[in-house]
């Protein structure tokens, strides 16, 4: 009895587990069908290269070079201000707070990932959005800088926790040593603790940049969705992510506007595919040493 | 023990997840609206004012969305601010749905500016200049020296479409112009009044619905030696104000039952009043 019922136990265990597999497997099945469609009858250059999408057009025109450069922006600022913000945060929690504050900013940091995306959205649209208007005098609030500084805000938990983790995870021997040899608390923090957590601290970054690649809600509401090609990370740009959105809703299936959508999720996947692989290119040579 | 608790409370959770049936009664079951958000608030004023239609879902999108649900079965009614194209006629003929439509009344487009902005009239020819971007300063229309930063609805919005042909491309069918790459398209409406409310430089068109003494709506006229017309229900029955146009309501098939009720009240006399009162403009008066 006690076997049949582990063996029962065992198979859904291991039908759980494949099923991730097959549904990533089925996704990827389906966003290569319907992206490559799309190739057929329009021409791959003039699809990452056309500066102009307009779908509605006749005849239409699908140009993503400006929304692959406005997510590329987008998450390049949001990268600047969160990276160091977040380690130096986790930083803080893990080796220098005592334990009374570090208690309330853990639970603070990890009550940040539970905001709706959409919540921060409208609460930046309120009040960060103008503020940048008057801050740099510039003609609109609606800006790339404004879409980093909500998307790094997003950004923060996942950076902070996985990193801090990652600090806490170096052994107490190496920290003690260094402390022994003479080295202040700055100089084992900079040689020996952010040495040894690199590896897992590049991988909270890259997590990071996945979420932000990904985040459509909050983005579309304040980078102003105005796909041309930007001068300056202070003006209006359009993300990869916000088009899928705003435009899925109108278009017929199989129709040559949703076959683009899908084009530019596989665009999407290549761009998050080639910063995982770039992460675990770093994860792999860490492991080696 | 365990186990059986477990599967017992899966079990009631299924039970309670599968839809409640009406059985006659006063209660009617419910009716699914899609498409336009200019006219949600409209269809909101209607039910609020009419408890018979308790169980009204309404959503905007955009009125490609509206007809984009109706052809794929995800809702009863589809509001539109514009007429269906031949294109999705075509597509909804290959999916078997009968297509009818109502004229529930006319809406005005505002162009809002903000109230600090000393330009209260623009002809058309600046206005197309503008979302053009082939002006970029308001002091070249009178205003203070300050960029100008256009404000559009997404593509999916019956409102882009129907400002795009009006405006832009001057009912010339055979007119490929486009709004400036550099128009910022925000997802609804209310966005747009709310950029208008706090920034000088902004400039965008909502439905008339939109309009109140937060913001400013401009006088527009055919060219500077006509005269500038101010978007109110009145300018707009009386073909003055040339930014105008009609609403719709779609169905599949001709409205039965729940529909059709909702439907007769929106063309009655009561329900036309309401068509006035959210500032819409009814088709007769």
């Amino acid at each position: 009895m006690k076997k049949i019922i582990n063996t029962i136990i065992e198979t859904i265990i291991f039908i759980c587990g494949i099923l991730s597999i097959v549904f990533v497997v089925l996704i990827f099945g389906f966003l290569f069908k319907e992206g490559f469609a799309f190739f057929k009858d329009y021409n791959v250059i003039k699809f990452i290269m056309g500066q102009f999408w307009y779908p509605d057009s006749n005849p239409a025109l699908f140009g993503i070079l400006p929304i692959v450069i406005g997510s590329i922006l987008v998450t390049f600022g949001a990268c600047l201000i969160v990276v160091p913000i977040g380690i130096m945060d986790a930083l803080y929690i893990s080796e220098i707070a005592p334990k009374g504050i570090r208690d309330v900013l853990k639970s603070s940091v990890e009550l940040m990932a539970a905001i709706p995306s959409v919540v921060i959205g409208f609460v930046g649209m309120v009040t960060l959005v103008p503020f940048v208007k008057n801050l740099f005098d510039i003609p609109t609030g609606l800006t790339a800088f404004s879409g980093s500084i909500t998307l790094a805000f997003m950004a923060m938990p996942t950076i902070v926790t996985i990193s801090e983790d990652a600090i806490r995870s170096v052994p107490w021997q190496y920290k003690e040593g260094a402390l022994a040899l003479g080295a202040t608390k700055w100089q084992t923090i900079r040689r020996i603790v952010l040495k040894t957590a690199r590896p897992g601290i590049i991988a909270a970054v890259m997590l990071g940049i996945g979420r932000v690649v990904g985040e459509t809600m909050a983005v579309m509401m304040i980078t102003g969705n105005s796909a041309h090609i930007p001068n300056s990370i202070f003006e209006p740009v359009r993300t990869m992510t916000a088009t899928i959105a705003a435009e899925m809703g109108e278009t017929v299936r199989g129709d040559m506007h949703y076959k683009a959508l899908f084009a530019i999720g596989l665009v999407l996947f290549v761009i998050t595919f080639i910063v995982n692989f770039i992460a675990d290119l770093f994860l792999g040579k860490n492991k080696n040493k | 023990m365990k186990f059986l608790k477990f599967s017992l409370l899966t079990f009631f959770f299924f039970c309670a997840c599968t839809p409640a049936q009406y059985s006659g009664g006063s209660r009617i079951a419910s009716i699914q609206i899609k498409g336009s958000d200019t006219i949600v608030n409209l269809i909101q004023a209607w039910t609020e004012k009419n408890p018979v239609f308790f169980n009204v879902s309404v959503t905007g999108g955009g009125s490609g969305t509206g007809f984009a649900s109706l052809i794929n079965d995800t809702c009863d009614i589809a509001m539109s601010s514009r007429l269906m194209e031949e294109k999705e006629k075509i597509l909804a003929k290959n999916r078997n749905v009968n297509i009818v439509g109502f004229n529930i009344g006319l809406d005005g487009l505002a162009v809002l500016v903000n109230k600090n902005n000393p330009v209260n009239e623009l002809t058309l020819d600046q206005l197309r200049d503008i979302f053009m971007a082939k002006i970029t300063n308001w002091k070249e229309v009178g205003g203070e020296d300050r960029k100008i930063v256009i404000l559009s609805r997404e593509s999916n919005s019956g409102t882009h479409v129907f400002f795009k042909e009006r405006v832009l491309r001057r009912n010339n069918k055979n007119a490929r112009d486009e709004f400036a790459v550099q128009s910022l398209m925000l997802p609804s409406s209310q966005t747009i009044y709310y950029e208008v409310y706090q920034n000088p430089n902004a400039l965008g068109y909502v439905g008339m619905g939109f309009v109140n003494d937060k913001v400013k709506a401009v006088s527009i006229a055919i060219n500077a030696d006509s005269k500038y017309v101010f978007p109110t229900p009145e300018n707009v029955i009386n073909g003055t104000y040339l930014i105008s146009r009609p609403l719709y309501l779609y169905t599949n098939g001709n409205p039965q039952g729940v529909v059709k009720m909702f439907i007769d009240y929106a063309l009655s006399d009561a329900g036309q009043k309401i068509v006035l009162e959210t500032d819409f403009v009814p088709f007769k008066i």
